[in-house]
This record gives structure tokens, C-alpha cells and sequence, in this order.
């Protein structure tokens, strides 16, 4: 168990460099932070002057040196165009859409299992017939176009929710909260129902194919034979081994969401981190970039550390095969 | 279905007007956030704007953009070198300390830092000297005509406040140094800034001790940027917002068929043009001569394009078609200068003969895609409009964060550029940075070869002419070398287009600031 995890941690370290040295390399090609930097009259020298005091001059692997050497002392440096930490910049940006991401998993799951658990105890009927196909309509609108159709029908038709921003927020230490005041809630409503369509529809899907599975093995026929109650079998026992895979989807799920806030978030101005990144790569603002990426890529790797180590504790023969 | 839409909006416009946070508040949005609160460490006219409402520059720009004393009530020079200013008595900063000579002094030396992002707006500058508490000298690098333009963007800040926080020297994003000053903002100006919270939302609250007679009834400003243009409109279309600048193009007629809203328009400073790379050879053909050196190909490039047909279809009505670089309120334009080649496809085919090139040649057009109005379909428009005289030409389209950089190092052989002259406003910008080749701070944005011994001489003259009426009739006949020999082709003034609720007068300004602080709200 201990050499798997030494094993696992070296493994993440290598791809958190990989991460690292690819979006490094990324920047020479979004472009160079100087002409974003400069007034409209600067001259030649202006410019020169910038960059090399940036360090754009030296070669790209000295580059790509030093600012690995920042990294490891916990330097993410300050932004080019705000001129603050990034670090301070991530951690303002944090809880908005780590709020917004927790409120669309919530959702998804609450509405995707019984969904789901329809489609598959009446796969013939109108109810999942209807789910199907709307389901496929939620899996293949892009998400911008759902933003917008649902700014367009409840804030501008119905004047029931706002079209933009978090609402009002209760500062509670380094944390800003959207969940305590009414307008904060109000705020969440929409974009949270834009950034969970897709998540929504995988686990419904995910869950009626594994009760369909679960429905038709061996040991829920002998439930069956045994004389249990339907709802006994459906809910206590299959349900259960139906839900193991779904966990693990959500769990994965959550980086993505995390990482692909980036248009809901951008539609609905919403001020998260996504929003952040989308800012900063319209001004080159390379500092703020690569925290960003960095930061993305830790999760990943730790969400998947993590799923990996729980496999292996649940499921022995995994063991033996590392 | 159209107008129930509009009549419930209307209805909850109405509703939520009404419940807005209290008396004459102006919700706005525009699609950036302010950059940074330290006006020293950031060069965005966006952000100008906005830290206006907070701070006082020395001299600034009044209703008409003419030039009127601000901080300092008035100026002379003593020597052809320095500049003496007389400053306002009894201001007060935000935070109740007294405005002096030495809050110039100190503001003037942090702008000056090498650190500072800002330096080059006041680039001619050497030092300020205090001379008594109400009385300051600039020296610059020898005669100095712009200074005053130069001035009317530099924003004064309290020299104790600074000493405080420890933010007399600027924030440096070489050295990764940030100062208290990106995250607040004591000024002498209209507004106090109440809150900044960056891409959610900026507050200010009107200064009932500014030392100027309001012209305003604004009490409180509720800034949010909104990025998503479609998201921009339905707030204001919502009822969450009072002004919306810009407005984009495509739906100024829907909002505008709207009795509860408003559209407000007019020609802005930011010209577009086209530049062309006139070195010895294409990059699209190496080895072979340059047909763009051609002052005939030049001419019939010009003559090819229809300025109306883009005036109308790209830019639906709202563009003012230029043929010279500076746009009117920019001194340095004149009107006999501003004279449109006219379109003619056939006389282009035959300038193209006469300059040798019957067949044409292939040509690459690069344009960023996310910069200017309409800037793609503008460049595909063109792009159209070249090869049906036989100049096949290829576009190429990208962010601004990449097109930019290769504009500068002049990778490019035909080009989409705007300039809007800004902070200065003053043609000889266009001068210093377009037409003149880029050595001893000249040229700045002129990567592609054009120089014209000519116009060299009467930019670096009109550099250090005091006497205004003579500047401008340098500025003026070099502006029109520059259209004889095409140095670039110029298409239109974009517009600047701003949507309102009914209720809300804001003077629009052709250099795109919102100056709220001549708003009357209802």
C-alpha cells in the first residue's frame, strides 16, 4: 500500500511538471504581454525596455527555469495587468466558483438519480420516453446557448431572477459566500442550472444502464424468487450497487466542472476563477495563466490520486496488479 | 411575441427602477473591469475613465474635450523648458487631508519611476519642483507643446496616503512589487470609491466636498462589467441596469424600437485603417519585388475599396467614412485632407496596369478578430473587394493577444490597425508613431518600412513648436503626404454607441470616456 502510494505521489509530480512545461510553452504561442502592456503611443525603446525587464529576452528554457524555482518557494509572482499577488487573485476568485460547481453537482444528482431510476424501472413508458429525448437536447446545446435562453426567458421575460453576477455576498474570513443572503441564492439559480445540464444528463444515463445491468443479475432474480417487496429490491439492493460507479463520475466530474466553468461563467459573469483565466488571456497576463493551469492540473491529479488509492483499498486485486 | 416581450420588460424595468437602491443611482456596465485602482500602473483608457471619477488630473478634458484648469487653476512657461502651475486653494482629498504642491511633486516623481507602467504618458517630463505650497514647476526635455494633453490624463495622489502605505514608489511587474494603491484609491475627485471587487462589481458615493459646482445629480455609481455581450443587453432590457456602454452594433435597432430605452451615438476618435508593409519584398513572395512600394498599387488598393458598401452592410449606417488619419475634434485634421479617393473598380485595374501588374499578385491581409467593431468581417469585406481587381487576397484572422505582438515586429504584409490618438488627442501621435521610422522614440508602431524624409522633418519640428497655429499647419501638410503618398488607407471613425434607460442623460464623448459626473438621472 505504501510503495503504491509513493508510487502514485511521484507519478502526480511528473504530470504536474508536464502540466507546467506545456503551458509554459503555450505562452509563446498566445501571444506576448508587451503590446497588451503598452499605450497606443509607445515607442520602440518602450517596449524593448519592458520586455526585457520581464525577461521575454532570455531563452525559453532559462525562462521556463526560473519560473519553476518560483513555484517551488510558493511564488506564483503578480499580475501584469493588476500588479497583485496571483496567489491573493486565486483565493478571491476560489469560492465563487467552487460554490457554483458544489450547487450544479448538487443538482445534478438530486434530479439525475431519480430520473435515471425512472428510465430504468419504466423504460417503456411516456415519463422516460420524454426524459430520453430531452436529455439528448440537454447533452447537445452548447452551454453559452443555454445561458442565454434561460437569461432571456427568466430575466428578461420574467423578470424573476438576475441575468448576471453573484448577488449580494457575506465575507466570512478569506471566504465569500453567495449562499447566505436571498439574492446571492437568486443569482445562483441559473448559471448553477447552466453548468449542471450536462453533468445531469451523464448520471441519469449512467444510472439507468446500471440498474438495467443490476436488474438483471443473479442475485436480484433470487431476491425476486425470495418474495421481497419491489421497492426493497429496487431501492436497498440494486440501487445501492448501481450508485458505486456514479460516485466515482461525480467525483471526476467535479474537475471538469471545476475547469470548464470557464463559458457559464463568462455568460453569466460570473466572478470565479474561470472568469479570471478568460481575462487574462485576452490581456496575455501570463503570470495569472499559468496559476491557473497549475492549479487545474493539481486538482486533476489529486482527485485522481485519490480515486486511485480508494480503489485499491476497496478492491484488492487492483493491489497486486501495481 | 416581439411586443409582449418588450411590454413586460418595459413593466419590469419600470418595477425595479422603482425599487432601485435609492435616490439618482446609475447602474452601469461596460465589457472590461477596471485594470488596477493605481493610476501610475496601467496604460487602458478604460481604466482612465473610470479612475477619473476618483481622482483630478491638473488640467482636464471639459464638456466639449477642450482644455480647462482642473487641480491647477493656472499655467505658464517660464522658460522655454519649464512650466510654472498655479494651484487650486482649499481642495481635500477623499480622506480630508489638504491638496499641495507636494502631492504634485510626489505624484509626478512616482509616475516618473521606472517601475511605473504608466511613465511614458509623461514622457517628456523630467522632474516637478515645488516652488511654495501652491505653486509647481515641470521641467521637460526642451520645448514641450503637448504637456497640457499629456497632464490631462495623469491623476493626482495624497503624498500622505502614499507615505502610509508605503506605495510612493509604483507597484513594478518586473520585480512582482504590488502596492496598496491597486486596491484603493484616495483622489480629489466627484466620487469616492466605496468598494472594488474585480469582475463583480466597483461602488462609488458622490464627494459632497468636491471643489468644483457639481454638474451632476448622481449620488451613487454601481459599476458591473459584463463581459458576454448578449448578457450585457438583457440586463439593461431586464431592468438590472441603467446604461450599458458600448451598446454592441447588432442591437442597437431592437433596443432602440424600445420606448422604455434609448440609443446614443456618434462618430468616436478611433480611426481604422489599413497599413501595408513597403520593405523590398512581400512576405507572401520572397525574392521578388514588393509591389505594395508601388505608390500606382498603393492608389489603386485605395481606389478598389467600397467604403460605402462597408459603411452600410458591415457597419450597419454607423460609421463615418474618413480618407485621412486623425478624426476631426483631433487637431491635425483638416478638411481638404479628408477627401475620399471614391470607388472605382475599373480606374484600380488601371492604375494596377500602369504600375506593371495587369494580372495582379497575391497578397495576405491579417486582422484581429476581437480588437475593432466588425473588425473581421470588415477585413473579409476587403479582402473581396482586392481580388475582384486581381489582387488575390488571403485573410487571416486572430486574437488580439497574437496580433498585436506580430503587428510590432511587422510580420505582416497588409494589416488592420485603429488609432484614436488617446491619451493625448492630438495628431501629432499619428505623426510620432505611424509615419515617421521607428529610431530615437520615433515610430513606435511603424514596423513595416513607410518613411518619408518630408514628413520626418516636419514631426520632428512640429515636436517642439510652441506656437499652436504653426504646429498644426506642419501636422496638417504632413498628414497630407501621408495621403498623397497612401502610407496607409484609411476606412472610418468606429462609433461609439452607448443604450440607456429612458431618464438617464449621459453626454457621449467622442473619446469613449462615461463621465458621469455630467449624468442627469431621473
Amino acid at each position: 500500500m505504501l510503495r503504491l502510494l509513493i508510487a502514485r505521489l511521484g507519478q502526480a509530480v511528473l504530470v504536474m511538471l508536464a502540466v507546467s512545461a506545456v503551458s509554459f510553452g503555450m505562452f509563446r504561442f498566445v501571444g506576448d504581454p508587451v503590446s497588451a502592456l503598452s499605450r497606443e503611443n509607445a515607442t520602440v525603446e518602450e517596449k524593448q525596455e519592458l520586455r526585457e525587464a520581464l525577461g521575454l529576452e532570455r531563452p525559453i528554457i532559462v525562462q521556463f527555469g526560473a519560473f519553476i524555482g518560483r513555484i517551488v518557494r510558493g511564488d506564483f509572482g503578480i499580475s501584469y495587468r493588476n500588479q497583485r499577488p496571483v496567489a491573493a487573485l486565486i483565493a478571491e476568485r476560489l469560492p465563487a466558483t467552487l460554490e457554483l460547481v458544489l450547487v450544479a453537482t448538487v443538482l445534478s444528482l438530486v434530479l439525475g438519480i431519480p430520473l435515471g431510476v425512472l428510465c430504468a424501472l419504466k423504460p417503456d413508458g411516456v415519463a422516460a420516453r420524454l426524459v430520453q429525448a430531452v436529455s439528448l437536447i440537454g447533452i447537445s446545446t452548447p452551454t453559452f446557448v443555454t445561458g442565454i435562453v434561460l437569461i432571456l426567458t427568466f430575466a428578461v421575460t420574467l423578470g424573476l431572477l438576475p441575468s448576471f453576477g453573484r448577488g449580494e455576498t457575506v465575507q466570512i474570513g478569506p471566504w465569500s459566500t453567495g449562499l447566505l443572503t436571498v439574492s446571492g441564492l437568486k443569482a445562483l439559480i441559473l448559471p448553477s442550472i447552466t453548468l449542471a445540464l450536462y453533468q445531469l444528463t451523464l448520471i441519469m444515463r449512467l444510472v439507468r444502464s446500471e440498474l438495467i445491468d443490476v436488474l438483471s443479475s443473479d442475485y436480484i432474480r433470487f431476491a425476486r424468487a425470495r418474495g421481497l417487496s419491489a421497492r426493497h429490491i429496487h431501492f436497498t439492493l440494486a440501487l445501492r450497487n448501481a450508485l458505486m460507479p456514479v460516485i466515482t463520475v461525480t467525483g471526476l466530474q467535479i474537475g471538469s466542472l471545476i475547469a470548464f466553468a470557464i463559458v457559464t461563467e463568462t455568460v453569466f459573469q460570473w466572478p470565479g476563477m474561470g472568469l479570471l483565466f478568460i481575462q487574462a488571456v485576452s490581456f496575455s497576463d501570463v503570470p495569472v495563466m499559468a496559476a491557473y493551469l497549475l492549479f487545474v492540473g493539481l486538482l486533476f491529479v489529486l482527485i485522481n490520486t485519490a480515486v486511485d488509492l480508494l480503489y485499491a483499498l476497496v478492491d484488492p486485486r487492483l493491489r497486486v496488479r501495481s | 411575441m416581439n411586443r409582449v416581450v418588450t411590454l413586460l420588460a418595459a413593466a419590469s424595468a419600470a418595477v425595479l427602477a422603482a425599487t432601485a437602491a435609492g435616490a439618482n443611482t446609475v447602474r452601469w456596465s461596460a465589457p472590461t473591469d477596471i485594470a488596477t485602482l493605481d493610476p501610475y500602473a496601467q496604460t487602458e483608457s478604460f481604466t482612465t475613465a473610470m479612475l477619473h471619477h476618483v481622482f483630478d488630473p491638473l488640467v482636464r478634458r471639459g464638456r466639449t474635450m477642450q482644455l480647462e484648469p482642473a487641480l491647477a487653476t493656472s499655467w505658464k512657461t517660464i522658460k522655454p523648458d519649464t512650466w510654472r502651475f498655479e494651484l487650486r486653494k482649499g481642495v481635500k482629498f477623499h480622506n480630508g487631508n489638504a491638496f499641495t504642491a507636494d502631492d504634485v511633486v510626489a505624484s509626478v516623481t512616482r509616475l516618473l519611476d521606472p517601475g511605473a507602467r504608466a511613465r511614458g504618458n509623461l514622457s517628456q517630463v523630467i522632474r516637478a519642483e515645488k516652488v511654495d505650497d501652491f505653486t509647481v514647476d515641470l521641467v521637460t526635455k526642451g520645448p514641450y507643446p503637448l504637456l497640457l494633453n499629456d497632464l490631462a490624463g495623469i491623476y493626482i495622489m495624497d503624498k500622505e496616503w502614499m507615505e502610509q502605505t508605503g506605495s510612493l514608489k509604483p507597484g513594478n511587474i518586473a520585480t512582482g512589487v504590488s502596492t496598496a494603491a491597486s486596491t484603493t484609491a484616495i483622489g480629489t475627485g466627484p466620487f469616492k470609491l466605496e468598494s472594488f471587487k474585480p469582475d463583480a462589481g466597483t461602488t462609488m458615493v458622490v464627494n459632497p466636498d468636491w471643489w468644483d459646482k457639481p454638474a451632476h445629480n448622481v449620488t451613487r455609481i454601481e459599476f458591473k462589467p459584463i463581459k458576454s455581450d448578449a448578457t450585457r443587453v438583457a440586463a439593461l432590457l431586464s431592468g438590472e441596469l441603467d446604461l450599458i456602454a458600448p451598446a454592441p452594433l447588432q442591437d442597437l435597432a431592437r433596443i432602440g424600437a424600445n420606448s422604455a430605452f434609448k440609443v446614443i451615438e456618434e462618430p468616436s476618435l478611433r480611426l481604422i485603417f489599413l497599413g501595408f508593409n513597403q520593405r523590398d519584398e512581400l512576405r507572401a513572395a520572397p525574392g521578388q519585388k514588393n509591389p505594395l512600394k508601388e505608390l500606382k498599387v498603393r492608389q489603386a488598393l485605395w481606389q478598389a475599396v467600397d467604403l460605402d458598401a462597408i459603411q452600410k452592410r458591415v457597419m450597419r449606417g454607423k460609421s463615418q467614412n474618413t480618407g485621412t488619419l486623425v478624426a476631426p475634434p483631433v487637431p491635425g485634421y483638416d478638411k481638404a485632407n479628408d477627401v475620399l479617393p471614391g470607388y472605382s473598380a475599373d480606374k484600380a485595374k488601371a492604375l494596377l496596369a500602369e504600375a506593371g501588374y495587369p494580372g495582379g499578385f497575391k497578397l495576405g491581409l491579417n486582422c484581429p478578430n476581437d480588437r475593432y467593431i466588425n473588425d473581421e468581417q470588415i477585413c473579409v469585406a476587403v479582402a473581396a473587394m482586392w481580388s475582384r481587381i486581381g489582387v488575390q487576397t488571403e485573410v487571416k484572422t486572430e486574437s488580439r493577444a497574437t496580433y498585436f505582438p506580430k503587428q510590432d515586429r511587422g510580420e505582416f504584409d497588409a494589416f488592420m490597425l485603429g488609432w484614436a490618438t488617446l491619451p493625448p488627442m492630438d495628431g501629432f501621435s499619428v505623426l510620432s508613431a505611424l509615419l515617421t521610422a521607428p529610431k530615437d522614440g520615433y515610430g513606435g508602431s511603424n514596423a513595416m518600412g513607410y518613411s518619408n524624409p518630408e514628413i520626418e522633418r516636419l514631426t520632428r519640428e512640429a515636436a517642439v513648436e510652441l506656437d499652436e497655429p504653426k504646429r498644426r499647419a506642419m501636422m496638417i501638410e504632413a498628414l497630407k503626404i501621408a495621403r498623397d503618398t497612401v502610407a496607409y488607407l484609411p476606412l472610418h471613425l468606429q462609433p461609439v454607441a452607448w443604450a440607456a434607460r429612458q431618464g438617464v442623460d449621459v453626454p457621449q464623448f467622442p473619446d469613449e470616456y462615461v463621465r458621469l459626473w455630467f449624468a442627469q438621472v431621473k
